[in-house]
Order: C-alpha cells, then structure tokens, then sequence
C-alpha cells in the first residue's frame, strides 16, 4: 500500500491531525471498559490486515513529519541518542532488523540492497540513497544506530543483557513518556524503574523482566502502554517539562476535545543476533479525543475506563486534575450501550 | 514444541573428530538461511529415538556469520541416556531433523577489554564460536584448553595455527596443568573470564576465582547437564488433569511433553530458569539437580525444574 505522508508539525502551532485511515487504525489500548495494569505481553505476529501491528515496524502517514521533529530535537540536545562503546555491535543488529523488515514490509518505500558487506538503502519517502559497508562506521554519516533511528518512528532503547539483567546502554529518545535517556543511560532495569511505586509491583517488575531476558530471536513480544498528553507534543521529555508541563492547565471544555490526546505507546522487544542484547522500540501514537469519539465503541469505552480508573492510576498517569474535565466530555458519548469484546472498531 | 521458533534442517556433514566426538552440520531443508547467532549461543537438537523424544541442548561452534550452515560437535557418553549415542550411531547425511533457533546463556561480555578463557574437553565449542566472533570485531582474547590427550584435544590444531600466541593447551596425560592462580593474577584489568567444561574444572575456576576476588558479573560460566536418569516414578498434572509415568532414563520435561501438555523451557539443563513450576504437593523427595533454584526455594519444596529433575516417594502433583 502507497502511504501519503503529510506535512504538519508536532510543536508550536501543532498542526498533527489523524486521517480517517489512521484513526480507524489506531491502537486503542483497552480490550474491556476496565483497565488493571497488567504486564500484558503477546506475541508481536501480525494481526488484522492494515492495522499498526501488521507491520514489524509501522510507518504511517506521520512518518516524514516525525522524522523532521526528531532530527530538530536532536540539534537542540544531541545526547538525545547515545550508545555505549560496547553497544556498537548491537547497533549494527538494530540497522539490519529495521533495514530488512522495511524493505520486506514496505517495498514501495524502501529498498535493501545487499552483497555481503557492501550494502544500498534506499528511503523513498525522505529522498535517501546510501551505500555503505556493513559493519563499518566510518561509511555511514552517523554511527548505526543514530543513522537508522533517524529514519525510523518512535524512540528506541538497546538493552544490553548480562548478570541476568538488561541495562540501558544505548538508545534514542525523543519523543518519550517523561522519562530520559541521558539519566537512565547505563542504568538496570530495576534502577530504570524505579522508583517503583508499590512493594507489590515488584513481582511484577521479576515477572516481566523475567520474560524478557528469555525473549528469543525471531519472537518478538508487544505490549501496549497509554498516558494522556495536552496537545500532539511528542517530545514530553523531563528535559523540556517547563514547556510542556503548564499545557496540563490550558484544558477548557471547549477546547478539551481537540487539545487532550489519548497516547498510546506501542512496545516490542527484539533479541538482537550478534550481540545477544534486546532491542525495545516504544513506538507514539496520539489521537484527539473528538477524533477518538468518532468510533462509537471506543468514546463509550474510554468514558468508563477513565470514570473507574483507581485514584492512584490516575495520579500515576498524569491527569487526575484533568478527570472531571474529561468525564465530562466523554459522558456526552456513552450511552451505556453494551460494548464488542476486542480492541479493534465494529 | 514451547523452546519457540525452530527450523525444519538436514545434516549435511558427519565428521569424525576423534575417538569420542563427531561434528555434525546442518542446513535448512527448504534452503533458506538460518539465522546469525551470538558466540556462546546453543540450539536445541530433537531426536526420536526408538519412540522416545529427546531434545538436547548443543553449542554451535560454527561462525556466527555464517547463515548457511551450523555445526555442533558431540561427545560420545557410553553411560549416559542415549542422546549422544544416538546422535553418534543414527544421525546420517541427508536425514531431517528439527532444531531450535539460537539461544545465548553464554554470551561474551562486549565491554570486556580482554577475554580470558577456560576450556575443558568438549566445553572447546562454544569458544570456538566466541573466538570467530571476536576475530571478526578485532577482540582481544586468550585461550586455555586442557585435554586428556593431545588425540583428544578437538580443534586443538586449527585453534592453535589460526591464533599463534594466543592458544595454549594441557594435555593431563602428560602431567600439564593449568597454572590457574598465575593465570588469573596476572590478567589486566577488565578482564572477563569464561570457564566451561567438565564440573570438576569449572568448580576449580569459579572457586579460584572468587578466592582472588574476582568480581561475581566479570565471571561467566556454562554448563548443560544432561538430564540425570534415575528410578521411575509418577506424578499427576493438575492444570491439565493428566498422571504420567516419568520413565528412567526420560527427564520429568520429557515425560510431560510426551502425554500432550506444552510446558516452557529455554536451555533443557537447568541453567535458565524457563521451566520452572509450581509443586503443589508432594509427599516424598524432591531430586534437584539445576543450577536455578535457591537454597531457600529448594527448602521450601514448591518449585522445581522439570528438565533434569526428579523424584522418589509417593504422590508428585504440578501446577502443569
Ligand atoms: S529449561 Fe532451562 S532450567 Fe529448565
């Protein structure tokens, strides 16, 4: 399928909006009106013709505009992406998985060219035509990693696993959930997340990485996160938390529909081949909620899951201050009719 | 089977390397690629054996590069299951077998500066992956391999006229040994050691290691054990509502695979942790043989690994 790729901006004057195709194709995180938090992994197969998780890694209609917002961030603060000496290695395994399952996925847009080492990238949709020795830096403008992700929507984190742990040695991060890569480079998972909010929650954290130190090659897992964020801002970085921190206050009734936005992080994990590390991309999805609304089964739903979400959840998820402003809204869309089990559109 | 991805393969090559350890290549069946692999990772090998399934876990030894063939070298074990006596007697060219896609518990830590390692007998293979992987990226490493005798030593030679100055051999017929306390004193910082082979030479490493101080995450180690056999016994799956009878020579893992009930498992020798299940009664002994469980957990008597252990009493029932 032939994507049109827009043009609009994800800061200043946010002119991001979602076609119907991407609306009808939206993420929507919750399979029930309730939600629990849950480690909730499955495999990442692909499901459902046209839907984000058909691809292994999606592109969209955003795909050029989010790549320019990254490649902004980045001249602002450039250690935004970072990788340990160590982690070159796995760098090369990340180009190669992105590189081979665009070109696989995408072949109107991508193309991947390869005797031995000596290797042609061709990305349609942002003008590039590289060739370059695989596994050789010095052919390559930018080290693997940064070079690849520069091409590749949503942030990337490189785990490097060892002593039965995974440690955030590489990665890039821009358009992240309040959390940093230059504070949590080097970090474990269990520094990464802390502080973990409740002792019980701790068996949850062994659980999961658990599962993901025996992630195998060839099987990746998914799992789908969500928060709420204040206008289409990719980028709500602690680093830049004065800017976006005070659009939490700008909500009115009027403007709530177009200004709060449903954001949903879809995340993979990937055993990495020559390095042994796990790759674990948390790829963006936003939604206004008057575009949210227009699939009745997801307004309804998404009215009783913020209506029954435990305090504490709320707090955690940033929008507590928000809720009855949002109740508010969504209770216009719910009719209390019964809803399809499933997260995709009737 | 639940190890995850596999790949349907046939043997290309059966090569004798010396009185007791054969290599064996495989190629994909449908002449696609297999995939590339980290130095230290194994796959796990399914053999049918006059009605008896076994999975064994094996080190490639091949370059990790290459994605055309895999190679496993296995040492023949007269006492042993039959796993290896299979793969030595039945395992022609040309026959299809079904091995599972790379998985690594050993793999090299990449931010050592220089890696020191210890091989023992047959532990040689996963090295000789390791040292393929570390040529490629220009690596700094050092090998020390004993060997009964120098017919023995398996790769010995190539090793040796590939990485002069690099290989040095002890052969225990000819009284050499290593001299391990010198060995690791003397190493630079940033040092990484890596020990695998028989237990009695990993014990002696890890031991020596930790009395010098060595720090606990810059010392890797490997070892598959080979499921032990022992008396029969029955155990009741309550999950499934299923008894089943575990056989002497099969591993508790087997046995529930057999009767039709998917259980997890990574390495199938009790080093990664995957298998692990919930003992929901039992009313006799527990026979923990993995690297896994804890003292406090084997104490407690509610969890074991089925892929080598076992079992002598009465009732066994598992949340399986
Ligand atoms: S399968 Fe790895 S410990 Fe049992």
């Amino acid at each position: 399928m032939t994507i049109v790729f827009k043009e609009e901006s994800f800061r200043d004057d946010f002119t991001y909006s979602n076609s119907d195709w991407a609306i009808q194709r939206f993420p929507f995180p919750f399979d029930k009106d309730s939600y629990m938090y849950s480690v909730n992994m499955e495999r990442h197969v692909p499901v459902q013709a046209g839907s984000v998780f058909e691809a292994a890694f999606d592109v969209d209609e955003h795909y050029v505009s989010e790549m320019r917002d990254r490649a902004l961030v980045l001249a602002e603060d450039p250690l935004r992406c970072q990788s340990l000496p160590h982690m070159t290695l796995a760098g090369w395994d990340v180009l190669e998985l992105i590189m081979t399952s665009k070109a696989a996925d995408y072949p109107e847009h991508f193309e991947l060219h390869r005797d031995g080492d000596t290797w042609r990238w061709i990305n349609r949709p942002l003008g590039i035509d590289q060739s370059f020795t695989f596994l050789d830096e010095t052919t390559l403008p930018y080290g693997p990693l940064e070079y690849i992700t520069r091409q590749a929507q949503g942030d990337f984190a490189v785990l490097d696993q060892r002593d039965d742990n995974l440690w955030m040695d590489a990665g890039m991060v821009t358009t992240q959930a309040d959390w940093s890569l230059d504070f949590d480079i080097g970090m474990n998972f269990f520094e990464w997340h802390a502080p973990v909010p409740k002792a019980h929650e701790m068996g949850i954290f062994q659980r999961a990485l658990q599962y993901l130190l025996n992630i195998r090659q060839g099987e990746p897992a998914r799992r789908l996160n969500w928060t709420m964020t204040v206008n289409p801002l990719l980028d709500t970085s602690p680093e830049n938390y004065h800017k976006w921190g005070v659009m939490r206050g700008e909500l009115t009734p009027e403007n709530i529909g177009q200004k709060l936005h449903l954001r949903v992080e879809l995340q993979t994990f990937y055993r990495l081949p020559r390095s042994n590390g796990l790759l674990f991309p948390i790829r963006c999805y936003l939604i206004s909620l008057q575009d949210l609304v227009t699939v009745p089964k997801w307004g309804r739903r998404l009215h009783r899951v913020i209506r029954d979400l435990p305090e504490e959840l709320a707090t955690y998820k940033g929008f507590i201050d928000n809720r009855p402003l949002i109740l508010e809204y969504l209770s216009k869309y719910d009719d209390g009719a019964p809803t399809s089990p499933g997260i995709f559109p009737d | 089977m639940s190890g995850g991805a596999n790949f349907q393969v046939t043997v290309f090559e059966v090569t004798p390397v010396n009185d007791l350890i054969t290599r064996f290549s495989f190629v994909r069946s449908d002449g696609g690629e297999l995939p590339r692999f980290s130095g230290g990772a194994h796959t796990v090998v399914e053999m049918h054996d006059e009605g008896k399934r076994r999975l064994n876990p094996y080190s490639l030894m091949s370059d990790p590069a290459d994605t055309r063939a895999y190679s496993i070298s296995v040492r023949r074990d007269d006492a042993g299951r039959g796993g290896s006596l299979f793969m030595h007697r039945q395992v022609k060219p040309g026959m299809e077998m079904t091995i599972s896609a790379p998985v690594n518990l050993f793999a090299l830590d990449l931010r050592a500066r220089k890696h020191l390692m210890i091989a023992g007998g047959i532990g040689i293979t996963p090295f000789m992956a390791q040292i393929r992987q570390l040529s490629m990226m220009g690596g700094r490493f050092e090998l020390h391999y004993a060997a009964r005798s120098p017919d023995l030593a398996a790769y010995a030679d190539t090793l040796l006229a590939a990485h002069p100055g690099r290989v040095r051999t002890y052969f225990d017929e000819q009284g050499q040994k290593i001299d391990l306390e010198a060995l690791l004193d003397g190493q630079p910082l940033g040092t990484h050691l890596y020990v695998c082979g028989p237990k009695g030479l990993m014990n002696w490493v890890l031991e020596t290691a930790t009395q010098l101080g060595w720090p606990r995450e810059a010392v890797h180690s490997e070892e598959f054990l080979a499921p032990p056999s022992g008396k029969p016994f029955e155990v009741r799956l309550a999950a499934s509502n299923k008894s089943v009878t575990v056989d002497e020579h099969q591993s508790l893992l087997e046995a529930i695979e057999e009767a039709g009930v998917d259980a997890p498992y990574l390495c199938r020798g009790g080093a990664c942790g995957q298998c692990e299940t919930r003992v929901l009664e039992h009313e006799g002994t527990l026979i923990h043989n993995d690297h896994w469980l804890t003292e406090e957990q084997r104490a407690s008597g509610e969890r074991i690994m089925p892929c080598v252990s076992r079992f002598e009493g009465r009732t066994l029932v598992l949340d399986r």
